[in-house]
C-alpha cells in the first residue's frame, strides 16, 4: 500500500464509519430522544445525564472501558463469541459501537429539543383527525422536527469524523481496517511528514466548517420562514 | 348523547352526568377555569378519567373497560389556538383528516364547505401567511371534511379580535343551519351562546349548575345568567309576513308577533331574536298613543329585586317567557305582583340569525 493509498483508505474508512454511525444513531436515537422529550418518569434525569456523559468524559476513559467490555473476556466480547463471531475489538464493528456511544449526545440532544419544542397540541390535533400514534409520529412530529434531524445528523457525522481517542483505544491503528483520518494525521506528524498532515488536517477542517455552515444556514432560513 | 365522568386533578375535581340532545348546538358555558375545556377533552378522549361513560348516538366511546383512543372517535375538534400544520399547505391541511376516514365529505360537499367558510381564495396560501381568523376557518373545514358525528369547538373565537369573532360567528351559524352536524361548543361569551346554541349547559367549578334549552335557561331568574347587564331572552320565531312599504318583517312566536326592520328573510324561515331585559318596559293599561312598535300582552310571573334600585321581572307572553328590568320605584308604584296582566313594551329586538 502506497502512502497515498493509505491516506485514501483512511479517508474512506472515516467516511464509512461516520455514515454508518450517524445512521445507527438516528435509528436508535430517535425513539430515545422522543422518550426523553415526552416522558415524565422520575429516572428520566438519570438517562439524560448518561446520554450527556460522552460530552465531558475523556475519550480515553470511554475507550478504555469499551476496550475492556469488547475484549474476549468482556461482556460484549462474550456476547459476540456466543453469537458465533469474534470479539469486536480492533474491527470496524467495534469502531461503530464506540462511535455510536461517543457521538450519542450530539444526535440525541438536538432531536430531544426539537421534539420537545413541538409540544402536545399538534399531536392532539392529528389524533382528532384520525391519525394513529405511529401515523402522527411520522406525518407530524418528524416533519416538524426536521431542523432537529438535520442538526443531529450533521453534528453526529462531523463529530465522528474527528474522533481520535476512542478509536485509538478500541481499534488501534491498522491501516485499511481501523486507521481513521485523525489517526493518520497523528502518524504523519509523528513521522514529521507535515505536508501530508496539512493536506488531511486542512481537508477535515474545511469539510467540518462547510457542514456546520450548511446546518446553521438551513436552520436560520427555516426559522425565518416560520417566524 | 350521554356524558358521565368523574375526574380529579390536584386542586380540581369534576363530576358530570348529563344527557344531551343528539342534534343542534350545545354550548358549555361558564367562567374560565370551570372545566369546560376539560369536559370537551374527556369527550374527545384526550383526557383519561376513571369511572366514565361517553355515548354518542348508538356508539359507545368509553364505558368501564372500553376506551376508544381519540383517533378512533368520529369527531371533529377545533381548538382555541390556531392549529394548522405549518409543514403542510392549506390544501394538505384540509385533506389530512379526510384522507384518514372511510367516508369523508364528497368533492361536492367539500366544495360546499369551502364556499360556506369563504375558503376558496386561501387554498394556495401557506398556513403561516393566514390571519388567526382565516386559520380557524380552515381548521373548522378540516374537521368537517372528516364527516364527524360530533363537532367539538373549544372557544374557537377566543384568540380573535371582535370583528373577526363576528365573522366566524356568522360562518358557524351557517354551518349550524346547513351542515347538520351536532356541535358541542365551549364559550364564556353570552353573545356567542345566544347566537349559536340550542341547548345550554352551565358550569361552575367543575360542576353542572343547570342545563336545558337556551330559550328556557336565558329566562330563568335563579341563574348567574340573569345577573348580567345584558340579560335577556332568546326567542325562536318564524317569518310570517312583510310590510315592504315600511321595510318591516313580521315574526311569530308562541305568544305573539314582533315587527322588526329586516329585509333578509323569507316567509316561513326561522329567525332567532334576542330581547334584552333593559329594552322591555311594562304598562298596566293598554298603551295609547305610543311610538313603541311591539307591545305584547303578558302575565307577570315572578319579580326579583336585583339591587335597591332595580327589579328583574319575568313575564309570560302565552307560553314564552320574557324578562323586563325595571326600577324598583316603578315596580312599587304599579304595585306589580305575580299573576297580574300587563303590557310589555319592547323597545328593541335584535335579530341574531
Amino acid at each position: 500500500m502506497t502512502p497515498a493509498d493509505q491516506d485514501l483508505a483512511a479517508l474512506w474508512l472515516t467516511l464509512k464509519l461516520a455514515g454508518v454511525t450517524t445512521l445507527v444513531l438516528l435509528i436508535l436515537g430517535t425513539p430515545l430522544a422522543w422518550w426523553l422529550a415526552r416522558s415524565t418518569a422520575r429516572w428520566k434525569v438519570m438517562v439524560d445525564a448518561l446520554v450527556a456523559l460522552p460530552l465531558v468524559l475523556p475519550p480515553t476513559v470511554l475507550g478504555f472501558y469499551l476496550l475492556v467490555a469488547m475484549g474476549p473476556e468482556g461482556p460484549l466480547g462474550q456476547l459476540f463469541t456466543a453469537l458465533g463471531g469474534a470479539p469486536p475489538v480492533f474491527s470496524f464493528i467495534g469502531l461503530v459501537i464506540g462511535s455510536v456511544i461517543y457521538s450519542l449526545p450530539f444526535v440525541v440532544q438536538p432531536l430531544r429539543d426539537a421534539f420537545a419544542a413541538i409540544g402536545t397540541l399538534p399531536l392532539e390535533v392529528a389524533a382528532t383527525l384520525r391519525a394513529s400514534p405511529l401515523d402522527w409520529f411520522f406525518t407530524v412530529a418528524v416533519p416538524m422536527a426536521r431542523s432537529g434531524f438535520l442538526t443531529a445528523a450533521v453534528l453526529g457525522f462531523a463529530h465522528t469524523l474527528g474522533e481520535f481517542g476512542v478509536v485509538l483505544m478500541i481499534g488501534g491503528n491498522i491501516p485499511g481496517q481501523t486507521q481513521v483520518l485523525s489517526i493518520a494525521i497523528y502518524e504523519h506528524v509523528e513521522a514529521l511528514d507535515y505536508g501530508r498532515a496539512h493536506l488531511l488536517a486542512g481537508g477535515l477542517l474545511a469539510a467540518s466548517f462547510l457542514m456546520l455552515l450548511a446546518v446553521y444556514g438551513f436552520n436560520r432560513r427555516f426559522s425565518t420562514v416560520r417566524a | 348523547m350521554d356524558v358521565r365522568f368523574t375526574l380529579s386533578r390536584t386542586g380540581f375535581a369534576m363530576n358530570v352526568d348529563l344527557q344531551l340532545p343528539d342534534k343542534g348546538v350545545t354550548a358549555l358555558f361558564g367562567p374560565s377555569g370551570c372545566g369546560k375545556t376539560t369536559f370537551l377533552r374527556v369527550v374527545a378522549g384526550l383526557e383519561r378519567c376513571l369511572d366514565s361513560e361517553i355515548r354518542v348516538g348508538d356508539e359507545i366511546w368509553q364505558s368501564g373497560a372500553i376506551w376508544r383512543p381519540p383517533h378512533q372517535r368520529p369527531l371533529g375538534y377545533v381548538f382555541q389556538q390556531p392549529t394548522l400544520f405549518t409543514h403542510l399547505s392549506v390544501r394538505q391541511n384540509l385533506q389530512y383528516g379526510a384522507r384518514r376516514v372511510r367516508h369523508p365529505l364528497s368533492g361536492d360537499e367539500q366544495a360546499k364547505v369551502l364556499a360556506l367558510l369563504g375558503l376558496e381564495p386561501l387554498l394556495d396560501r401557506a398556513p403561516t401567511g393566514l390571519s388567526g381568523g382565516e386559520q380557524q376557518r380552515v381548521a373548522i373545514a378540516r374537521a368537517l371534511f372528516t364527516r364527524p358525528r360530533l363537532l367539538l369547538l373549544d372557544e374557537p373565537l377566543a384568540a380573535l379580535d371582535d370583528a373577526r369573532k363576528h365573522d366566524i360567528l356568522g360562518y358557524l351559524a351557517r354551518v349550524r343551519t346547513d351542515m347538520n352536524v351536532p356541535m358541542l361548543f365551549v364559550s364564556h361569551s353570552r353573545d356567542e351562546v345566544a347566537r349559536l346554541a340550542d341547548y345550554l349547559v352551565l358550569m361552575d367549578q367543575g360542576h353542572i349548575t343547570a342545563h336545558g334549552p337556551v330559550t328556557e335557561l336565558f329566562s330563568r331568574l335563579d341563574l348567574a345568567l340573569a345577573r348580567e347587564p345584558d340579560t335577556g331572552v332568546v326567542l325562536e320565531t318564524q317569518v310570517t309576513g312583510h310590510d315592504p312599504a315600511y321595510g318591516l318583517t313580521q315574526l311569530a312566536f308562541p305568544g305573539g308577533t314582533l315587527l322588526v326592520p329586516d329585509g333578509r328573510h323569507q316567509d316561513g324561515q326561522s329567525v332567532r331574536v334576542q330581547i334584552q331585559a333593559r329594552d322591555v318596559s311594562l304598562s298596566l293599561d293598554p298603551p295609547g298613543r305610543t311610538s313603541i312598535l311591539n307591545i305584547l300582552p303578558v302575565t307577570i310571573d315572578t319579580l326579583q329585586a336585583e339591587s335597591p334600585a332595580q327589579v328583574l321581572v319575568r313575564l309570560r307572553a302565552g307560553d314564552t317567557p320574557l324578562l323586563a328590568r325595571l326600577s324598583r320605584r316603578s315596580a312599587d308604584a304599579l304595585n306589580l305582583e305575580p299573576g297580574q296582566a300587563a303590557f310589555a313594551q319592547v323597545k328593541a329586538v335584535a335579530v341574531l340569525a
